[in-house]
């Protein structure tokens, strides 16, 4: 329902600047998504300042991120679908090699072995969020579609090896991210929901072995989750800031630049994987609310180019790309809010930090690719 | 570009896809749905509840703690007051390597590297924001060493604050006394609410016992805080205003005392380099004009804190400067009681004006070999009371004590204020003994003990054996002497002055007792004496009265050791000067109209007469305005 709506709005929409959406249409350039984004990123700078303490300079780096990240975005949109699949196997392949580099001579950051440097450091696992679902749709392009059990374990062991190197850095948030856009390629290319319902029994006592295999930190985030209270200052204080951030935003917030929470300090990773609740703060729920608006709006636009795709790779890719971003948003609100564990997940487009902007608008340029050649493509 | 695959059919798996699609836009649908429930239900529902929460959060009060009330002399010169200074503080939350950065302040001698192990418990307990001071007062110099070094100590700053200060140093330390940092002790007694925010209290003397009106009240503001409780400017209008009222401290009151400076000055100066104390009063209203303990102390090292070796010197010190000889010294008071026995054994008849007692140097009671001494080996020959008193002839008063009895001695010494505390307003005040037979019978154990033998009577007559006296009671009975047996309370505060205000509760003179001895011609005649011991012929202090320019009248007293602690071990030097006997003085003046009274105490002083005597009469001259003569 939602695609037909927001099709029907975009479409409707006055042009007054034909020439250069023109020019954007050229630069296959899907402007009703770039709309979207760019309300989003702004949205965004405008937390973003006020979660820094009103620095100008961070807000001048996230500016200049965002724009190397939309020239990224500009750049992938150009290449044709085709051009990406035949590519894929290549990408994913030296992805593996990247990662297998970064276990044995990545750079240590923050106790973990995440980046690489060559020149400019870069983190490898940011690129197999791209490469992994792009390798599953590769895959089952030519292949019967629902796939059968055979190619399932195929792609279960795309998706499986990388996560588990990424999970290694260790990486846990990544690793998820990953794993969820591999299973959303497998649940979208219509994997049967018997057996979904099957596996899903089965991973029970999964999540019993894994609960064995985690670290002490991270058993302490899910306990947190249930009773943020029992360590107001700990593990906990985190979840009951960002809680009062948000609560004492009511309906129409603090106003910009007026959340005490997060002016004050109480708020931790206030610009980074906190910034919802400055948001939530400032603006209220009118605000939290526009901003949710504007995300489903990209991730409806985002299905409805996969829809529209004319084959199954740009539609498998399309739908997980447009799917992996709602989960992404899904787990910081959810977080934020207190009703899942902390995991460290920023707010697409808003947090602060380079790296997965870069990944999220490249993903964007593909869907837009995917938009733009499909007449090109023999349907 | 590779053919489609023939198998795969187009339009199935295109419709497959879209019910997924169906699907997964409904499961995004949902799970937004329950981000804004959750939103909906922390916004709406319970936005009340986190709204306080988040005021709660940034609102935090600090105390603010009362200015110390300043203390004055009676002329209104400073006594004490509060300056500014500089501490040295650290945070223990910006401090990386508390060790480290300690032990590189004391590697510049701006701590001790004793006191390394205290700042460093200090720093682990209490909340990381708030500061610890390493130091009270920093020298100039300091500040500027500190200064240069800045960037090397990151959490070390130096803030300014109020600090005690007493201009005159030693010369108040003993009246005054000093404030001290709070210890756990002071913080169980005091009110914690009033007691928010200060660092010290009273400690001693009148710092201590004045403590409630010097101190005022804390008062209190809201600061707009962030997540570690510190300090930071309010970011709009509205959060400002929010805040609750602040109260403002009230400041303490400001204490005038008795006291006058260039008194006190004299007397010190008069006293300097021995041990001893001095208590002079008005004895019309029992005001403290002066007083002094020696050797003195500076109280402004408990004001800004002192190392532990500066503590253990005072402390350890064999003259015990810390020790307030004036309230807290008890010594035998020696002659000096002499007149007030005579004017209870005339009183009670065990003497009369003109009886008079064969002096041969010694005297014997009935039945018994023991001598007691004259302290003039061959003797006084014939004296009256008159002589006795004037030239302090001892045999005269061990007949005198034989026919008056122990417990008329104590009755009537006892009416002078001996023996009880004087209820001066400071602490800690000592009240001496003045013995009965009811005394011994409560205060020994055995049967022996508890007898009272006549040996006793007799040396009791001269102020010896068990009979103890502090300074201030020498002080205030010659007062009463003087007033002809109207007692004063002594006391060393005149006023107390509301800092707002202005207005000046003066302290009342209190009337606290009579000797009740009515006959006029008594007191004349003991008083006579008195002045003759000053003025007259024959008199033991006539080297110190004699040609000064205002009738006075005194007597001398000397007494044995035994303030200092016997298990100590001297050199030989020591010993010799240490069981010399005190040198005691009593004196008032005018004669006729009596302004000033004065008692005087130099351990180990040999001659009451002639060490103690001088120290009266600087003081008098001093007070009655003949300074120039007293600095001879």
């Amino acid at each position: 329902m939602q695609f037909s709506e927001s099709h029907y709005l975009l479409s409707s929409k006055p042009a007054p600047l034909a020439n250069f959406s023109g020019l954007l249409r050229r630069l296959n350039v899907d402007v009703p998504l770039l709309g979207g984004l760019l309300l989003i990123c702004t949205f965004g700078l405008f937390v973003l300042y006020s979660a820094t303490g009103e620095s100008s300079r961070l807000l001048i780096n996230q500016a200049v991120r965002l724009g190397i990240a939309l020239v990224a975005m500009l750049i992938v949109a150009q290449l044709p679908p085709d051009f990406l699949r035949r590519w894929t196997p290549w990408g994913y392949l030296a992805g593996l090699l990247l990662l297998v580099l970064v276990l044995t001579k990545g750079d240590v950051g923050q106790g973990a072995r995440r980046w690489l440097d060559f020149g400019i450091r870069f983190q490898p696992s940011e690129a197999m969020k791209l490469a992994v679902p792009m390798m599953m749709a590769w895959y089952l392009h030519d292949r019967q579609i629902p796939p059968r059990i055979g190619h399932l374990a195929v792609i279960a062991g795309f998706i499986a090896i990388p996560t588990y190197m990424i999970a290694q850095q260790p990486d846990l948030g990544t690793a998820l991210l990953i794993a969820i856009s591999g299973v959303i390629v497998i649940i979208l290319a219509g994997m049967s929901f018997r057996l979904m319902l099957g596996l899903g029994v089965l991973a029970v006592p999964g999540a019993l072995v894994l609960w064995n295999f985690m670290e002490d930190y991270q058993k302490q985030r899910v306990f947190t989750l249930f009773n943020p209270d029992s360590d107001p200052l700990g593990a906990g204080y985190n979840i009951i800031q960002s809680k009062i951030a948000i609560g004492s935003g009511g309906l129409f917030g603090k106003g910009w630049t007026n959340g005490s929470q997060a002016h004050l300090e109480f708020l931790p990773e206030r610009h980074t994987d906190f910034i919802f609740a400055v948001l939530g703060e400032e603006f209220g729920l009118l605000g939290v609310l526009s901003l949710l608006a504007l995300y489903l709006f990209v991730i409806a636009r985002g299905l409805y180019i996969a829809v529209q795709a004319p084959d199954t790779y740009s539609r498998l890719l399309a739908g997980s790309i447009s799917l992996t971003f709602l989960v992404y948003v899904f787990v910081n609100t959810a977080m934020v809010t207190g009703m899942v564990p902390v995991v460290g997940i920023p707010l697409p487009l808003v947090s602060f930090g380079g790296t997965s902007m870069v990944t999220l608008m490249a993903g964007f340029g593909i869907l837009m690719s995917i938009h733009s050649h499909r007449k090109l493509l023999p349907h | 570009m590779k053919l489609l695959s023939p198998i795969k059919d187009h339009y199935s798996e295109r419709r497959l896809f879209i019910g997924r699609a169906i699907i997964a836009s409904v499961v995004s649908v949902m799970l937004l749905g329950l981000v804004v429930a959750r939103l909906v239900q922390l916004q709406v529902f319970n936005h009340e509840l986190f709204a306080e929460k988040s005021q709660g959060n940034r609102v935090r009060i600090e105390p603010v703690p009362p200015i110390r009330g300043l203390v004055f002399d009676r002329k209104g010169r400073v006594i004490a007051e509060n300056l500014p200074a500089y501490q040295l503080e650290l945070i223990p939350e910006q401090v990386d390597d508390i060790d480290d950065t300690l032990n590189r302040l004391a590697a510049i001698n701006l701590i001790e590297p004793d006191d390394i192990p205290r700042f460093k418990e200090l720093s682990r307990s209490g909340p990381q924001f708030k500061p610890i001071t390493l130091k009270f007062r920093l020298t100039d110099e300091e500040i500027a060493n500190f200064a240069i070094q800045r960037p090397r100590f990151p959490g070390i700053d130096f803030r300014p604050r109020l600090v005690r200060h007493y201009p005159n140093g030693e010369l108040f330390a003993h009246a005054v006394g000093y404030v001290g940092a709070l210890s756990a002790g002071d913080l169980r007694r005091l009110d914690s609410a009033r007691y928010a925010g200060t660092s010290h209290t009273g400690k001693t003397g009148v710092e201590s016992s004045f403590e409630n009106d010097l101190h005022g009240y804390a008062g209190f503001r809201h600061l707009i805080t962030n997540a570690r409780g510190r300090q930071i400017p309010a970011d709009s209008r509205e959060l400002l205003d929010s805040l609750p009222m602040d109260e403002t401290p009230r400041p303490g009151s400001n204490i005038y005392l008795s006291l006058d400076l260039d008194l006190q000055q004299v007397a010190y100066d008069a006293l300097a380099g021995r041990r001893g104390a001095v208590v002079a009063l008005d004895p019309t209203n029992g005001e403290i004009l002066a007083l002094v303990s020696t050797p003195s102390f500076d109280p402004n090292l408990f004001a800004v804190g002192m190392s532990t070796a500066q503590y253990g010197e005072l402390q350890d010190n064999l003259d015990r400067p810390l020790f307030n000889r004036a309230v807290r010294g008890t010594y035998p008071p020696g002659s000096t009681i002499k007149p007030m026995l005579s004017l209870a054994a005339l009183e009670t008849g065990a003497t009369n004006l003109t009886r008079k007692t064969v002096c041969i140097g010694y005297f014997q009671l009935e039945g018994n070999e023991h001598r007691y001494r004259d302290w003039k080996p061959e003797g006084h020959g014939p004296v009256d009371l008159h002589d006795a008193i004037e030239q302090s002839c001892d045999v005269y008063f061990y007949q005198l004590g034989v026919n008056l009895g122990i417990d008329n001695m104590h009755d009537y010494l006892t009416r002078f204020g001996l023996g009880s505390a004087t209820g001066v307003d400071v602490l800690g005040e000592k009240p001496g003994l003045v013995p009965s037979r009811e005394w011994k019978r409560n205060n020994f154990s055995d049967s022996d003990n508890q007898r009272w033998y006549h040996g006793e009577t007799v040396i009791a007559a001269i102020g010896q054996g068990f009979m103890l006296t502090t300074p201030l009671q020498l002080a205030s009975a010659v007062g009463t002497l003087a007033m002809r047996g109207d007692r004063y309370r002594p006391h060393l505060v005149a006023a107390v002055e509301d800092p707002i205000s202005q207005k000046r509760e003066l302290v009342e003179p209190e009337l606290i007792g009579n000797v009740e001895i009515d006959n006029t011609f008594y007191w004349d005649s003991v008083l006579a004496a008195m002045h003759d011991v000053m003025q007259g012929p024959r008199g033991t202090a006539r080297a110190v009265g004699t040609g000064a320019p205002y009738e006075m009248a005194g007597k001398s007293g000397t007494a044995q050791l035994v303030s200092i602690a016997q298990d100590e071990e001297y050199d030989k030097e020591e010993i010799a000067e240490r069981l010399r006997d005190h040198a005691l003085f009593i004196s008032f003046a005018p004669f006729d109209d009596p302004r000033i009274a004065v008692a005087v105490i130099v351990e180990n002083g040999s001659s009451g007469s002639g060490v103690a005597a001088p120290i009266a009469k600087a003081i008098m001259d001093q007070y009655l305005g003949y300074g120039d003569d007293a600095i001879q």
